[in-house]
């Protein structure tokens, strides 16, 4: 009894102590907004917003509500998290198996790239990329096309625009396609356990991918145009590339930023992951007469993947949350059009700044919950 | 022990019960504001992060401009000295949240009086210290000479959080161009992105692109367009709930301008002490009980016009003078084709 009571009450204190900062701060704010004449409330949201953003993923303009431009903020950095999340993911799985190299060049390089991108702050590689480095580029009339048809100026990268007629079909298609991978891979692996044949599984997949969009555009029931970047006059001395589509500069600085430095981290956990599985695995994998390719994919990877995942959850998370820096830079993301802008046209501070904290709070919480779905998943399952 | 418990209690409780007196008798006459000014022994003054003629600082961190000027008079009337100011640079952003946190207590940052900041987030607009109007900034070169030209997929770059970007919207919208807007939250970002040639023009009042326009590599190749597309009368703010202190912030600049209507300058402030006229010896307290009415002495105003000079003085020394806009345009006195005009000061 005595014992329990003991174990209570620091856990009563602290909760008292919780409560009662909360609360100390929520009767501050009342009292004093009451004194200045501030008013707290949500309703703005409903308001017409009357600004625009210069990018955004879904149509708006300023004759919609400030909810409406919370919610282009917000793909905005979802936008720019995901696409720093797949290159990151990409620059660092090469880097950090690069640094596992034999090769002494390729190996150092690597090591140099890690070292350089990770100890310099990643602010000033945001004003690097933008300022410096974009800023330098050339106006639109002057640009020679990269690929032929794309167009990399300081006003933004030209590239050309795919207008999909029933793109639906398409994605319907893509889906058939994975679910009859799904089956396939199922019966590959009754085969493997019943009779020991193996299937070409990788080649059937690939195969299936391409053959089921095929013949969407082949019967005309999906249709492709490409708007190329047409070259407009808007002044004697001005330019830019119409009909394509613009990737504004300060959406390719962060995202460029925003992957380089992220990869070094990635890097490192991939090293880290692939050097922790102990040499005697491999060599015991090579025994029993596996290839190094199924060696790789079915021994060290699993292992190393479980070494991977959490650590790099973590940088996901800073990713996103670093994302954050776009306001620096002018790019509309959620800080800069909803903290930013709107905050600054209804003035209200407390309502938007604690939204804008929640989604972040909420955006972190759903990447952690997706990686460690992902991390359960490849876990060590114990019979 | 207990006996001297009991004493103690008894002698604090006459000192709390003195001091509600008196703080009760001064409250009718002072503001909490003015107080707390007073006693710090500065004025706490948000301006913009550098804008020539308005709010500026030079190598030395010394501070100048038109509303530079207007928290010097506060310092003048309210301390006695123009200097006891403590300058916060702030960007557009960060301006009102300062000012109703209580981080500041005036504003003074070349900031446009409309019906929402005034009604709507805990502000009060006290004056008018300069009347604007939002203009464009093209290159030369480019042969656009009117608003007009403006073609669909213009980019234009401005101030995040400003009134420039709601009439940006207006204006593109009632003439059916699409446009893009690139916002920056400092105003040196914004001349940068357009010297660089990110934007086709740079908007934002012609008292700032007049201003800014030094700041770029080749000032002579740029122009500012001749349409004005909105009303921008800047002045200065402060919080609501305060109506002593909101009195002192515009009487100091209603000073000002009609000390300049006066011909009241910091050089014959002393000496129009013996004017003839009633309305110029209110204004360098020699006649009346104007200070009293705010909780200051009677020479509050004659320091503003003797440390700072009238509105006119100010305006020659920090716009015309540097070549900012030489022509003082609607900021001129009622009496000389202007619309400055102020509420008498008696």
């Amino acid at each position: 009894m005595n014992h329990k009571i003991k174990n209570i009450i620091p856990q009563l204190l602290t909760l008292l102590f919780v409560v009662s900062v909360i609360g100390f701060f929520t009767i501050n704010a009342q009292l004093n907004m009451d004194e200045r004449g501030i008013d707290f409330g949500y309703g703005f949201l409903n308001q017409e917003s009357s600004f625009d953003v210069q990018f955004s993923l879904i149509e708006y303009d300023g004759s919609h509500s400030y909810a409406k431009a919370y919610l282009v903020g917000l793909l905005n950095t979802i936008l720019v998290s995901v696409l720093g999340i797949i290159f990151c993911t990409i620059i660092g799985v090469i880097i950090g198996i690069a640094r596992l190299s034999p090769n002494y060049l390729i190996r150092n390089t690597a090591a140099w790239y890690v070292e350089f991108f990770r100890n310099v702050p990643l602010l000033l590689q945001i004003f690097f990329w933008y300022y410096a480095a974009l800023r330098a580029l050339p106006l639109p009339e002057n640009t020679e096309p990269i690929f032929g048809v794309t167009y990399l100026t300081v006003k933004g990268y030209y590239i050309p625009r795919l207008i999909w007629e029933n793109f639906d079909i398409l994605i319907y298609s893509i889906l058939a396609a994975i679910i009859s991978i799904m089956f396939i891979r199922n019966y590959a692996r009754k085969l493997q356990e019943e009779k020991g044949q193996q299937l070409p599984v990788l080649m059937i997949s690939a195969g299936l991918l391409l053959i089921f969009p095929a013949i969407t555009f082949v019967t005309g029931m999906v249709q492709l145009e490409v708007a190329l970047p047409v070259l407009k006059q808007l002044s004697k001395t001005s330019f830019i590339y119409a009909e394509g589509l613009s990737v504004p500069p300060e959406l390719l600085a962060l995202v460029l930023a925003l992957s380089l430095y992220t990869a070094t981290f990635v890097a490192e956990c991939v090293r880290a992951g692939v050097q922790g599985v102990s040499k005697g695995q491999k060599e015991a994998a090579a025994s029993v007469g596996l290839t190094p390719n199924q060696i790789l994919k079915l021994v060290i990877m699993p292992q190393a993947l479980r070494i991977i995942i959490p650590p790099t959850t973590n940088q996901y998370l800073n990713l996103t949350k670093n994302s954050s820096l776009a306001a620096a830079i002018a790019y509309p993301d959620l800080v800069l059009v909803f903290a930013g802008t709107a905050l600054m046209q209804t003035g209200r501070a407390i309502e938007i700044v604690s939204i804008t904290m929640l989604t972040y709070l909420t955006l972190s919480l759903a990447i952690s919950l997706l990686m460690n779905w992902y991390n359960k998943k490849i876990a060590i399952k114990e019979k | 022990m207990l006996r001297t418990l009991k004493t103690l209690m008894y002698l604090l409780t006459s000192v709390a019960l003195l001091v509600s007196f008196e703080t009760g008798a001064m409250a009718a006459k002072k503001s909490k504001t003015l107080k707390k000014t007073q006693k710090m022994g500065f004025v706490r003054c948000g301006v913009s992060q550098g804008l020539p003629g308005f709010s500026n600082a030079d190598a030395s961190g010394n501070w100048t401009g038109v509303d530079v000027d207007l928290c010097r008079a506060v310092a003048a009337a309210t301390l006695g000295d123009s200097g006891k100011v403590k300058f916060f640079p702030l960007s557009a952003k960060e301006r009102f949240t300062a000012l109703t946190s209580g981080e500041i207590d005036v504003l003074s940052r070349n900031t446009t009086w409309t019906l929402s900041r005034d009604a709507d987030i805990g502000l009060t607009f006290v004056g008018v210290n300069f009347y604007d109007g939002q203009g464009f900034m093209v290159r030369k070169s480019s042969g656009i000479t009117s608003v007009n030209q403006f073609k669909a997929g213009v980019s234009a770059c401005t101030n995040l959080g400003t009134t420039t970007e709601l009439n940006m919207r207006d204006f593109f919208n009632s003439k059916g161009i699409k446009y893009e807007p690139v916002t920056f939250e400092k105003a040196d970002e914004v001349v940068a992105a357009y010297d660089a040639g990110r934007c086709d023009t740079y908007t934002t009042d012609k008292s700032g692109l007049a201003a800014q326009r030094i700041k770029l590599s080749k000032p002579n190749d740029h122009i500012v367009l001749p349409e004005t597309i909105s009303k921008e009368p800047l002045g200065p703010v402060v919080r609501q709930g305060d109506a002593v202190w909101e009195d002192i912030v515009r009487w100091s600049l209603n000073v000002m301008i009609e000390a300049e209507e006066y011909g009241i300058t910091s050089a014959n402030a002393d000496s129009m002490k013996s004017s003839d006229n009633p309305a110029v010896k209110r204004l360098v307290g020699a006649e009346g009980e104007l200070g009293a009415a705010f909780g200051l002495d009677n020479d509050w105003s004659l320091r503003i016009i003797k440390q700072v000079g009238n509105y006119g003085e100010s305006y020659k020394r920090n716009i015309a003078d540097t070549g900012i806009l030489p022509d003082r345009g609607p900021n001129q006195l009622w009496t000389k084709g202007g619309i400055l005009y102020v509420p008498p000061a008696r």
